[in-house]
């Protein structure tokens, strides 16, 4: 159910977030911009790392609507984080195909390696994980995914795995 | 080695840029369709491809298009589904990446055919990569003068758009898909009325899959009827299959309707047989939602006559001995698979991807993945597959959306199929939890099966 972790922490968004806002809005017609609500939650997310209720009422300003109906669809889908996560957030497919080459010890893996239960934040504030469903690459699975850009990494082995999380700790 | 429709070009260096893809013959369509025939005539071809729809139903496209409603002065819709969720399958997201130009071709053929103006392409939101791919295809299909005012000078104008969703299995459901583009949560409606009558903002509204939009562009090249002499009987036309599960060659295969099953699984063209040596157990051909079938069942139909990969073919039984083509969401599983982990792993999925509107799919899937769970890990009762196909047979049919349909079959087939697995699970409990049953004899020749 819905829990916004509460931060008020004032948000403003910046004239160049805005402008890509009014790019999105321009693409229904004239009265139906809230259907521009996913994509928009997209960019603040991608911005802020997660949805806060403070960012989610300035969406509900900016479209007009109300911020009940923001918050309804933020904690319907998924993708949309209402708490802090990690910078960088390992999602593994776990669903069927993608476990039965071996999924679920990928998890284990990722779990050990970041020394964080699924959900969790690592103290630096780096990293967290969780498992998703199906990410429609069943054939090359296991798979992980890491927003905000939504990259792909294919047919994971544990060294692959330890790569990736080196790589990310360089890049900080 | 077959023809192939949509994936002919796919290893051509470049051809995800219009100048390689138009260079391939790409766009032939549309200046076709928009400069020498009329929108009737375009639907009129598609009526005779018999092209069913790729996105699970296989629902006749052009039959489906005939019947957008048309009132006078009310805006159109085309919808593309590219919300791509069913596990399994991985089609559209190999389409859209590697030769997007063909989607968006597919997309200005169907908007002219159906009178939109305005079309939108609704992706999944974990498909960020394929939505800047669709974005930079689109501009430059935009910049060729293919889209946007007067396209080609003949007066037509379209605006085609990408929409993300926000990570929901429930959007590919059409009418729930609808509800997510504008802004709301992914809650199907209720229908009648059809998108066709009331869709996108209340407007007339046609929603297609994105292999169905793609394989309009050889329907329009090459002609509706040559198009329906590739397959077989109803089933015309090539279907693009994602082959993963333990086979030795996963990936995207366009093959010809009515290929054998056991060509398509064990030759080199295709999956190349099981991986690692092991023996087939158990197929689920078309996504999760469909029956899942032991090897036996799925090689031969129950009148031992060779499957093939066609709608009519792999239903052929029924639900006591059939399947369904789906989506062409092909998972193979080899003889270490566990049917009761994975039976427990969609069910967890369907109960995770309810939208819970409905009580019977909201509890019911709840239910279902709990009892399957306490089987898995050693607490599970004799009496559970009795009450595990009673909870499926009170889902089915009692919900808005076919999800619900969905979440109760592969659970109600594994039980149907691998009723032993499961009371094995029971009888050995504590083996059950470090070990898996096998193949047992779910190869063998065909099982005598009682009709339901
Ligand atoms: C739960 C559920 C999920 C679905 N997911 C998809 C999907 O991801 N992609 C898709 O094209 N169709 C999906 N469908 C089918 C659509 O409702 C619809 O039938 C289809 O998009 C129509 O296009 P087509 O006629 O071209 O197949 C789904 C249906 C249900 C009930
Ligand atoms: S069947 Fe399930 S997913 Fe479909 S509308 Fe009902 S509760 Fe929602
Ligand atoms: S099951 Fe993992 S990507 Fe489909």
């Amino acid at each position: 159910m819905l829990r916004v972790e509460e931060t008020q922490v004032p948000v403003e968004f910046s004239q160049e977030l805005i402008n890509k806002f009014d790019e999105i809005v321009a693409r229904y017609p004239a009265g139906k911009q809230k259907s521009a609500l996913l994509p928009v939650l997209h960019l603040v997310q991608a911005e802020y790392q997660w949805l806060s209720s403070a960012a989610m009422d300035k969406v509900a300003e900016y479209l007009q609507i109300k911020p009940i109906e923001v918050y309804e669809v933020a904690s319907f889908y998924s993708m949309y984080f209402l708490r802090p996560s990690g910078k960088y957030v390992l999602e593994v497919c776990r669903t069927g195909p993608c476990a039965l080459v071996g999924a679920e010890k990928i998890m284990d893996h990722i779990e050990q390696a970041l020394g964080v239960k699924e959900g969790e934040v690592t103290a630096d504030g780096l990293f967290s994980w969780r498992g998703v469903e199906c990410l429609a690459a069943c054939g090359f699975g296991p798979v992980l995914q890491i927003g905000p850009e939504y990259t792909f990494y294919e047919n994971l082995t544990n060294e692959s795995v330890n790569n990736l999380i080196e790589d990310l700790k360089k890049k900080g | 080695m077959a023809r192939k429709l949509l994936l002919e070009h796919i290893n051509v260096p470049g051809i995800n840029t219009f100048e390689t893809y138009r260079s391939k013959g790409g766009y032939a369509a549309v200046e076709k369709a928009l400069k020498s025939m009329s929108p009737d005539d375009v639907v009129e071809e598609v009526k005779k491809s018999g092209l069913r729809g790729r996105g699970g139903a296989g629902f006749p496209t052009g039959m489906k298009w005939s019947f957008l409603a048309k009132p006078e002065g009310v805006a159109r819709y085309l919808v593309c589904n590219a919300d791509e969720s069913e596990p399994g399958t991985f089609k559209d997201r190999y389409l859209m990446t590697n030769i997007p130009h063909l989607l968006i071709e597919g997309m200005i053929v169907a908007s002219f055919a159906l009178g939109a103006k305005t079309s939108y392409i609704y992706v999944r939101g974990e498909m960020m990569p394929q939505i800047r791919i669709l974005e930079k295809a689109i501009a430059e299909a935009k910049n060729a003068g293919f889209l946007g005012k007067n396209i080609l000078g003949t007066g037509y104008d379209l605006e085609l758009y990408v929409q993300p969703g926000g990570g929901a299995y429930i959007c590919g459901e059409e009418t729930a898909l609808l509800e997510s583009l504008e802004g709301k949560r992914g809650n199907p409606r209720i229908k009648p009325p059809f998108p066709a009558i009331a869709g996108l903002y209340g407007c007339p509204t046609v929603v297609n899959n994105v292999e169905s939009i793609a394989a309009v562009v050889p329907i329009i090249n090459e002609g509706g009827e040559e198009y329906a002499k590739i397959g077989i009987g109803r089933s015309t036309g090539t279907k693009l299959i994602s082959a993963g599960g333990n086979v030795r060659k996963p990936g995207v295969y366009e093959i010809d309707l009515g290929l054998p099953v056991e060509e398509f699984l064990f030759s080199d063209e295709y999956c190349g047989g099981i991986a690692n040596g092991k023996r087939l157990k158990a197929v689920v051909a078309g996504g999760s939602s469909v029956p899942i079938l032991p090897a036996n069942l799925f090689l031969k139909t129950i009148n031992n006559e060779p499957r093939l990969m066609s709608y009519e073919s792999l239903s052929d039984g029924g639900f006591v001995s059939g399947t369904m083509l789906g989506s062409g969401g092909f998972i193979a599983f080899d003889e270490d698979q566990c049917i009761v982990r994975n039976t427990w792993n969609f069910a967890r999925f369907y109960h995770h991807e309810s939208c819970g509107q409905c009580s019977p799919c909201r509890e019911g899937t709840g239910w279902m993945e709990k009892v399957l769970h306490r089987l898995e890990n050693g607490h599970g009762k004799m009496s559970d597959m009795d009450l595990l196909v009673d909870v499926s047979k009170k889902i089915e049919g009692n919900t808005i959306c076919p999800l619900g349909d969905a979440a109760a079959w592969p659970v109600a087939s594994a039980i149907r199929h691998f009723r032993d697995e499961f009371e094995w699970h029971v009888t050995n409990a504590a083996v059950a939890t470090t070990r898996n049953y096998g193949l047992a004899h779910y190869a063998d020749p065909l099982p005598k099966l009682e009709t339901a």
